[in-house]
């Protein structure tokens, strides 16, 4: 590589670097906890416990949960019901002043599917692991700060490509995973920089691209409403809005019927944003490993509960639904999330060994420039 | 520990070969339990050894 082109390329590593670090150091930092935000809420005690019954005793119809939720948050309409991965008891029930408030505004709680008793998620509200989480997705700054974190992620994924290109010409002459320890702390840093940065390589670009992905979620789904969600619902353009709804019970049933083979993920009720004004949308997810992360919405007219539309799923509603796991690292157990902390650690390193190595490096060369600008004088 | 050679797999060798099992670690997890999460603990693990052998020297 002729040293021109070195030169080049350091210097799009080095700026696209310095401009992003210290967001990715925010993003590393509280992306740690929510990693373990499972482990976290259950010591915390903020964890939903339902109550020990029997095995069989039979749960409520849908409705009733509707009415026990009302019950609860009274003035409140029903934004979503989610179904629970640990306890199949466990209704997950989002409500909201109406249907169409925003996320960070709805109420998040459990419902006992067998009473209908319920149980607060505190975590899912506010506290310690919900900072975190707003700091992490948005900085408490909606899509401005989605968009900002997404532009960073990108500075990112260049700031790693340029960094493997330089990669070349500092290990040219050196054996892999070589670490200079006897010379200066510089080369020592410079050499375990160059080393946890090229082989945490494929985890970073897949971390940094899944995250750019969700942090543009606010846009995906708003294309998905332009395009799919506008052609299913149609028909209902001129419809009056529903001052009635449906009762939900049989809604399940309805949806499995319209898609053999799924498994409900969560029904987004009239009016919200995954959902038109004038149907239930139950989100279908597949029975395999992959297609479980994949939605299909089934379209269930409010008023007389008849199947309007099964959505087809467009590619970006697709990637979106496949960034989440290759992002959480929550899908190979244990040993992945203990993984997936050691390895944003070490990205944490590489960020801050970079950070040194500019600041030593400019150190040294101030000097030369001094005495440059001397010459010229 | 110096080398000779200065060609592409000498310097990349080893990294595109952790990257190639990271890259099958991380989306073979994706397919199934068991032994496909065993292969992406393999590829996330290798980075994580080499990486913490490099900072104990």
């Amino acid at each position: 590589m002729k040293s021109r082109t070195i030169r080049r390329w350091s210097f799009v590593h080095t700026w696209t670097s310095l401009i992003c670090t210290l967001f990715l150091l925010m993003l590393a930092v509280t992306g740690l906890p929510l990693i373990f935000h499972h482990e976290i809420d259950h010591l915390l005690g903020d964890a939903p416990e339902l109550k020990q019954m029997p095995a069989d005793t039979p749960k409520l119809d849908l409705q009733e949960l509707v009415l026990k939720a009302q019950a609860h948050r009274p003035g409140e309409v029903m934004q979503y019901f989610g179904w629970d991965e640990d306890d199949s008891n466990g209704v997950i029930a989002i409500m909201a002043a109406t249907a169409g408030t925003e996320p960070n505004s709805s109420h998040t709680f459990m419902l006992d599917a067998r009473s209908g008793e319920a149980v607060e998620m505190p975590s899912a509200n506010g506290g310690f692991m919900m900072t975190m989480l707003r700091l992490h997705v948005d900085m408490f700054a909606g899509l401005p700060g989605k968009l900002l974190l997404a532009f960073m992620g990108l500075l990112f994924v260049v700031a790693i490509i340029s960094g493997v290109v330089l990669y070349a010409p500092f290990m040219r002459r050196l054996k892999f995973a070589t670490v200079r320890n006897d010379k200066s702390t510089r080369l020592r840093w410079l050499d375990l920089h160059n080393l946890i940065g090229i082989v945490t390589l494929t985890w970073a670009l897949v971390v940094g691209v899944t995250g750019v992905i969700s942090a543009l979620s606010d846009l995906v789904i708003a294309a998905w409403r332009n395009e799919s969600l506008t052609a299913m619902v149609a028909p209902y353009r001129d419809a009056p809005p529903l001052t009635e709804l449906a009762p939900v019970s049989r809604v399940l049933d309805i949806a499995a019927d319209a898609a053999p083979g799924m498994q409900p993920d969560f029904i987004a009720f009239p009016g919200t944003r995954f959902s038109s004004e004038h149907h239930y949308a139950v989100f279908m997810k597949g029975s395999t490993h992959l297609t479980a992360h994949l939605l299909t919405p089934v379209l269930i007219d409010a008023s007389n509960l008849e199947v309007t539309a099964i959505g087809d799923r467009p590619w970006y509603m697709d990637a979106m639904g496949l960034s989440q796991p290759l992002h959480f690292g929550d899908y190979g157990g244990r040993p992945m999330q203990v993984l997936w902390a050691v390895l944003d650690v070490l990205t944490i390193i590489v960020l801050g060994s970079g950070v040194y190595l500019w600041l030593v490096r400019r150190r040294a060369s101030k000097p030369v420039a001094v005495a440059q600008a001397e010459t010229v004088q | 520990m110096k080398r000779k050679s200065s060609g592409f797999w000498s310097v990349f060798g080893m990294p595109v070969a952790i990257a190639l099992v990271g890259t099958l670690g991380l989306f073979a997890a994706l397919l199934g339990d068991g032994w496909w999460d065993a292969l992406a603990w393999a590829g996330l693990g290798l980075p994580a050894l080499y990486s913490l052998r490099g900072l104990a020297r």
